[in-house]
């Protein structure tokens, strides 16, 4: 017989850049994580706010450790899911480092923001300057910390920088509510202000919007 | 609601297939623990039953303030004894891999119930138990054939009464799998503040067009049997093995995979019983998967009724839980607090995963709490049944988050 996992509440390990989603999600709110992987961010958040956060998972073996960890998880593609649930069914819809990997990141932010009140958006920002260098001097696709995988084979289709993303927000009519840049440990960098900065030096972006 | 004692049983001679004639009492409710109620039940069809009987096992204790309690919903050819060995054949429980001391439905923790289906025969009300006439007399005759078709809200309204019998409010969780699922989306639907947590596990909300032809041909297969006598093969004493076996063999195929049938008995050939009348002697030998089926077949027959067989697969067959509320399955689920676990297997072609995906997506859309993971292995439909180590250890934490989130038990 197998031994019985315990609840796992996930803060040891969690990555820094959830603990400064985590910073931006009132408590007792309703929250859906996409592409939540092990569930770390919902146990967090229900564990320390007691929000009723759940998850979304593409990858099953990650389903099933953050269901065997007592978490809410499904499996389900960002994709094609989240049309399944109801207008504003959450305060908050997280899409941690995985807008880079949606087949359609525009309809999936539309759908994030249908479904919730507000959305958290994190990715790996492309336009900094070690990417920008590299492309530059060496004329090959980048390989960083942050885009590690070699072209043919990287799940990260959509590349955007942060500039592109205030474009994006911008045309869809969203309100940054907040926003930061911080390097690829989730720490936080301090352009805060100036967005051209933030570009060059932050490995990821990390946005807060709600609609106009 | 004074429950009554009852013993509405009966037994026949029951020819298998390869076996001499013995005598076994499949159905009779004074051989198990039962309640009976004898202040009646409609049934969906309109028919009322007077006085019902539900046979039921329990496992483990009830708490003081009644909070534990888990109902666990067998499915088509299931019974009651799903942690101790069988009555009748003396295998062990159905599903002592996920229900008993130290398993995932851990019975040092929760009160286990699991009752037998209205339309079963292992004590619980059905085809077997003596037949009520219309001005409610009890004749000493079975109902036969003449039992009216009941549904899976039939039986989960039945297993109600049990729970409110036994003094419970809310159900912790309900499971089970198959047709133990559809109960469980029965009861999540019907009585959605009775149930805290629900597992409907390698199941669908309808059962599909392939399911029902496939049910269609084991009914046949009983009809077929001179023995089966319109239903009323009491009067000969000589039951419809042959066809009760052949259905249940060409059951058993839906329930494993191409995978695993080739991985077990490949295309090897063993020699064909000497003393067997089959005629499959003639060839004098006989593949491996081929006895293994018999097998299959002539084992159940004594310890399955048919007309209950063709009672509860009819249930199946009926159920439709998105048509019955209007077409759109998450009205069923419509503010639902109740959290959801489905699981599927990705060799189960029965109810392949599509069906609890549809399932998940419709609870998504009602805004319930869903929890959804497919598991891979190649065992078919029967998976949910067997030793799948990730499975087991998915239902374990769900169960464990559950009872955080019930009060039940703190987080570590």
């Amino acid at each position: 017989m197998s031994t019985l996992d315990p609840v796992r509440f996930l803060t040891k390990n969690m990555r820094v850049d959830l603990a400064l989603i985590a910073g931006m999600i009132a408590p007792g709110t309703r929250v859906l994580d996409i592409g939540c992987g092990d569930g770390a961010l919902i146990g967090h958040l229900f564990q320390t706010k007691s929000c009723d956060a759940r998850g979304i998972e593409i990858d099953m073996d990650e389903v099933t450790r953050a269901v065997a960890h007592g978490l809410p998880v499904m499996h389900g593609d960002a994709d094609i899911d989240l049309a399944h649930y109801p207008d504003s069914a959450f305060d908050y819809v997280v899409l941690s480092r995985a807008l880079q990997a949606v087949e359609r990141p525009r309809a999936v932010l539309r759908q994030m923001l249908r479904i919730g009140t507000r959305a958290i958006v994190s990715f790996p920002n492309f336009g900094h300057w070690l990417v920008r260098w590299q492309l530059l001097s060496t004329g090959r696709m980048p390989m960083t910390e942050a885009w590690d995988r070699p072209w043919h084979e990287t799940p990260n289709i959509h590349p955007c920088t942060i500039r592109d993303f205030f474009v994006l927000c911008e045309e869809e009519g969203y309100v940054v509510e907040r926003w930061l840049a911080a390097d690829d440990g989730g720490r936080r960098r301090p352009w805060r202000r100036l967005s051209r900065m933030a570009n060059l030096f932050g490995e990821q972006g990390l946005f807060l919007l709600r609609h106009r | 609601m004074p429950p009554v004692a009852s013993g509405a049983g009966r037994s026949y001679a029951i020819a298998a297939m390869d076996q001499p004639a013995t005598r076994t009492d499949p159905a009779n409710s004074s051989g198990h623990t039962h309640i009976a109620f004898d202040d009646g039940i409609t049934l969906e069809c309109g028919t009322p039953l007077r006085r019902h009987t539900v046979a039921y096992r329990t496992y483990g204790t009830l708490n003081a303030d009644r909070s534990n309690a888990v109902l666990v919903c067998h499915a088509l050819t299931g019974d009651q004894y799903v942690a101790e060995p069988h009555p009748i054949t003396g295998k062990p429980g159905w599903w002592d891999t996920v229900v008993g001391p130290g398993r995932p439905v851990d019975t040092t923790r929760f009160f286990v119930i699991c009752p037998n289906v209205l339309g079963g025969c292992m004590g619980s009300t059905g085809p077997l138990s003596n037949r009520e006439l219309p001005d409610g007399t009890v004749i000493d005759e079975p109902w036969g054939t003449e039992f009216p078709p009941v549904t899976i809200r039939d039986m989960v309204r039945a297993q109600k009464r049990l729970i409110e019998y036994l003094g419970i409010d809310r159900l912790f969780a309900v499971l089970g799998g198959s047709m133990g699922g559809m109960q469980v989306l029965q009861w999540a639907a019907l009585y959605p503040d009775a149930v805290f947590a629900a597992l409907p596990i390698a199941t669908a909300s309808y059962h599909s067009a392939q399911n029902i032809a496939f049910h269609e041909v084991g009914r046949q297969a009983i009809f077929a049997d001179p023995d089966w006598q319109n239903g009323q093969y009491w009067r000969s004493g000589r039951i419809p093995a042959r066809g009760l076996a052949v259905a249940r063999m060409c059951a058993h195929i839906t329930y494993l995979s191409e995978e695993a049938l080739t991985r077990k008995f490949g295309r090897r050939l063993q020699n064909a019983p000497k003393d067997s009348t089959e005629a499959i002697s003639l060839f004098g030998e006989m593949f491996e998967v081929e006895s293994y089926l018999r097998h299959q077949g002539s084992t159940f027959v004594q310890r399955f009724d048919a007309n209950s067989y063709l009672t509860i697969t009819r249930a199946m067959d009926y159920f439709d839980l998105g048509a019955d509320c209007g077409g759109d399955l998450a009205t069923a689920f419509k503010g639902s607090r109740t959290r959801f676990l489905l699981a599927s297997f990705t060799s189960d072609w029965l109810f392949p995963t599509t069906q609890s995906r549809s399932v998940a997506r419709a609870l998504n859309r009602a805004g319930a709490n869903v929890s959804f993971v497919e598991f891979p292995t190649d065992k078919g439909h029967d998976a949910f049944l067997l030793e799948e180590p990730d499975f087991h250890r998915a239902l374990a934490g769900f169960l464990r988050g559950c009872a955080v989130h019930a009060g039940l038990e703190t987080g570590e």
